[in-house]
């Protein structure tokens, strides 16, 4: 059956395509290799945490390796992640297009992201980078290594997302089928488009953060080099006006997915629509006033503390919103619990306690003692691992059958989730213990007190590998030996069921016509 | 005779790719103005805090030189727009007439520019630590401002010369009319933005009292 | 697409208030007005901007929603402005207690 895969055949037509899903899949590949390598230099750092002194590297390797983790995670696996994958894939599919708006457009992002990724990668045989993701000034200006390349891999990367989510904004606009009217998109398409938004607004100023960043250290030009007249803490309002609505540009999109398996697997009309639609739009500009919370002992003023402190404690208000109306949903429904609900499930477990730790670092007087210890680290892997790579791997199996045409099996599925459940929790949930007991974040070695805590976190990355080592397993079997899946395996009711598995170049057959609300049975 | 344009294939027809493209159009220049306002906000917290370096550095500035390039621009985006104009009216000798007078407004500024930062960095006028002209310590900062200001301004300059001379071979081979003038207004558009940058760096850099 | 075309007369007009603004800046800054300098110089930059924004790029005959996306733009960059700005003025220099 013809089907956009075997449509057009060898490596070029890959790389020169203009279709969405090949973009989509193009994209899942790089995201998924960029995944593991940083997830690999995790397992090192944990190792290295797993006893006092050193185990398994020196000091300077261990800062490189820790840079160079979070470079990775965020700049090339999250950032990008759920948008470019499944935005790309199903966005049209969801509103019924052909297309995005600048099929071109789309190819260039993902061109900039690999370049901008090689980039980065480069510094690795340049000197390396120490910083931490976040290059704070003066010590980014002053270390002598390979900063430059990340920065400047940053930069570019930073181009592809700013592309993409002005595609989607356009496509969302001028795209949607006959009949579908805003308040009958998918909530996916909701949260795809409150995170262009936001890549739109939020990435640009950290073109120019970083571009000053480099500017400053090939020609000291002293906009945030204290000997210079320059202040390190505008280099800090610069890189977090980007880098706190970042993370809704990470935690958005995953909320659009949670709401459709949520909608899905209860077989039942989703609980709250517009309030979830809102919600999401809610947090994307919510999002732009509260970044000083990142910078509360950084010499950020008293007044500007408390001012950024209460505006954050507006964000929990729209979120915790949407968790009653997921919930709601499946209150009567008929539930189901496949792969991809499993990780819905595990989703609003761990997002509660990322979320509701988010508060306490949020509360001024409490950030004070934990800012910088593991109890930051164990917050934002909560959000950002239990946030948004869950719904990630729940996203990659419930669209498998619709993407690749096969099912994959819900054996391995199962026992992968179960792991990296598992896995995540031992791994991150000592943290929290870590940090209010005073352990401090991004530092090579710590004192005795500190180690069964540490051994318990290494022993649950091991358990995680294993975890999305099934997953990357399972992949790959279904890809080669699943079993042919139906066009509606899930009985969903968004437009992408509705059309052939895998679907046709032009993704549908007739243009549909939409008369009814998204999750309506 | 009316320029028949075949619209992409996920549009419905002309007027609707027209519409989305301006649409990202106008997205893309709030990116710009997002960057670039990085640049402006640092620049307006520098000169807040230390009102004499701005003063002494704009002093080395020369404000004819400025206003010459103020105009210049200024003129290029009527000439720009006017390219439009005689497109939609048919008169596509005077549409490409006009670009090339755009095009040529752009490279007079780039050439005044080109005066500007020779001179100064003859004279040692220099960004942050480079800076080494006798007498005026501190001024590193100024010009830092100074040069990447202009600097980003100017690679925008030379990235809409390369796209107004794109339109131009265009605009030379027919295939602007009055049904099709799309690509003069997205670059238009650009080229526009170019000029309204640089109607706020003028007085804030040259004119600074 | 907009097939509304800006007569000439209108664009000629445009391009002489832009320079005779042009001039008056320059003028302006040879005479010293204290802090009305720069609010002069701004208000005249935001209203040169203003018509280029108008009418050479077509805002006032156009869909509204290209103003509101220029707007928002204008917004957020003011935020950034002075949320930065409120720290940086009200921070206190604390005297050393060694």
């Amino acid at each position: 059956m013809k089907n956009y895969l075997n449509e057009k055949t060898g490596l070029w037509s890959w790389l020169s395509t203009l279709d969405h899903k090949r973009i989509g899949l193009l994209y899942l590949f790089s995201v998924l290799t960029f995944f593991f390598i940083g997830g690999i230099f995790a397992l090192l750092l944990r190792l290295e945490l797993f006893t006092v002194g050193e185990t398994i590297m020196g000091p300077e390797a261990y800062n490189q390796i820790m840079t160079l983790h979070g470079v990775m995670m965020v700049f090339m696996v999250i950032i990008p992640g759920v948008p470019a994958i499944f935005g790309n894939f199903f966005l049209p599919l969801q509103i019924g297009a052909k297309d995005v708006a600048f099929p071109r457009l789309n190819l260039l992002s993902w061109y900039l992201l690999m370049t901008g990724a090689l980039v980065a990668i480069v510094s690795v045989v340049t000197g390396g980078v120490d910083t931490g993701w976040t290059f704070y000034t003066p010590y980014s200006i002053r270390t002598d290594n390979g900063t430059i390349w990340v920065v400047v891999g940053a930069f570019i990367m930073g181009f592809s997302s700013i592309l993409t989510g002005l595609n989607f904004i356009v496509t969302v606009h001028k795209l949607r089928a006959p009949g579908m009217g805003f308040f009958k998109m998918p909530l996916f398409v909701w949260g795809i488009y409150s995170t262009a938004v936001i890549q739109v607004l939020a990435t640009p100023v950290l073109a120019i953060t970083l571009l000053l960043l480099t500017l400053e250290r090939m020609f000291g030009i002293g906009i945030f080099d204290p000997k210079l007249g320059g202040d390190p803490v505008l280099f800090q309002h610069f890189f977090w006006f980007y880098s706190h609505p970042a993370v809704y540009i990470m935690i958005l999109p995953a909320m659009g997915i949670v709401s459709e398996l949520m909608a899905t697997f209860s077989r039942n009309n989703i609980f709250g629509y517009k309030a979830i639609a809102f919600s999401s739009v809610g947090i994307a500009l919510v999002s732009f006033f509260v970044w000083g919370h990142h910078m509360f002992v950084s010499g950020q003023s008293d007044a500007a503390n408390f001012l950024f402190s209460i505006i954050t404690m507006l964000v929990g208000v729209p979120t915790a919103i949407k968790v009653f109306n997921w919930v709601s949903t499946m209150y009567k429904g008929s539930l189901s619990f496949e792969t991809p609900f499993l990780y819905a499930l595990g989703f609003i477990f761990v997002f509660l306690i990322g979320g509701m730790t988010g508060i306490v670092l949020a509360t001024l007087a409490l950030d004070v003692h934990v800012h910088d210890t593991y109890y930051v680290v164990a917050h934002f892997h909560y959000v950002m691992v239990g946030g948004t790579l869950f719904p990630l791997v729940g996203a990659i199996f419930y669209w498998f059958p619709k993407m690749f045409g096969k099912m994959y099996s819900e054996l391995l599925g199962r026992t992968a989730f179960a792991l990296i459940f598992l896995g995540f929790n031992v791994t991150f949930f000592p943290l929290f213990f870590a940090g209010t007991q005073g352990m401090p974040r991004r530092y090579y070695d710590y004192i005795k007190p500190y180690e069964t805590l540490n051994q318990i976190s290494t022993v649950g990355s091991w358990l995680i590998s294993a975890g999305f080592l099934l997953v990357l397993i399972a992949i790959i079997h279904s890809l080669l030996k699943g079993k042919k899946a139906p066009d509606n395996p899930w009985d969903g009711r968004t437009l992408e069921w509705q059309t052939q598995s895998p679907p046709i170049h032009e993704n549908f057959e007739k243009q549909p016509e939409v008369t009814r609300g998204p999750y309506e049975r | 005779m009316n320029v028949k344009h075949h619209a992409a294939h996920h549009f419905r027809d002309a007027s609707h790719e027209a519409s989305a493209s301006k649409l990202g159009l106008w997205i893309f220049l709030c990116t710009e103005i997002l960057m670039f306002g990085g640049l402006f906000v640092a620049y307006a917290i520098y000169h807040n805090q230390y009102p004499e370096i701005f003063l002494a550095g704009s002093k080395f500035l020369d404000w004819k030189l400025g206003s010459l390039n103020t105009l210049v621009l200024l003129l290029s985006s009527f000439t720009m727009a006017l390219s439009i104009y005689y497109a939609q009216k048919e008169k596509l000798t005077y549409s490409t007439m006009c670009l090339w007078i755009t095009f040529l407004c752009g490279v007079i500024f780039m050439v005044v520019k080109y005066f500007e930062y020779s001179h100064k960095i003859h004279d040692g006028l220099l960004p942050g630590e480079l800076f080494s002209h006798a007498g005026s310590e501190n001024l590193g900062l100024y010009f830092s401002f100074y040069f990447s200001m202009t600097g980003l301004h100017g690679s925008h300059v030379l990235a809409g010369l390369a796209l107004i001379f794109w339109l131009i071979i265009r605009s030379h081979k027919k295939h602007f009319g009055p049904g099709y003038v799309l690509p003069l207004e997205c670059v238009g558009l650009f080229w526009h933005l170019v000029d309204l940058i640089w109607i706020y760096l003028f007085p804030l850099l040259y004119l600074v009292e | 697409m907009s097939d509304h075309i800006v007569p000439f007369k209108t664009y000629f007009n445009v391009i002489l208030v832009l320079i005779a603004l042009t001039v008056v800046t320059v003028l302006v800054s040879l005479v010293d007005f204290g802090v009305f300098n720069l609010i002069i110089s701004m208000g005249i930059a935001t209203f040169k901007a203003a018509l280029v924004l108008m009418y050479f790029m077509h805002l006032k005959y156009d869909d509204k929603s290209y103003l509101v996306i220029f707007l928002v733009g204008v917004f957020f960059l003011a935020i950034i402005f002075l949320f930065s700005s409120f720290d940086i003025i009200t921070r206190v220099v604390e005297k050393s207690v060694l």
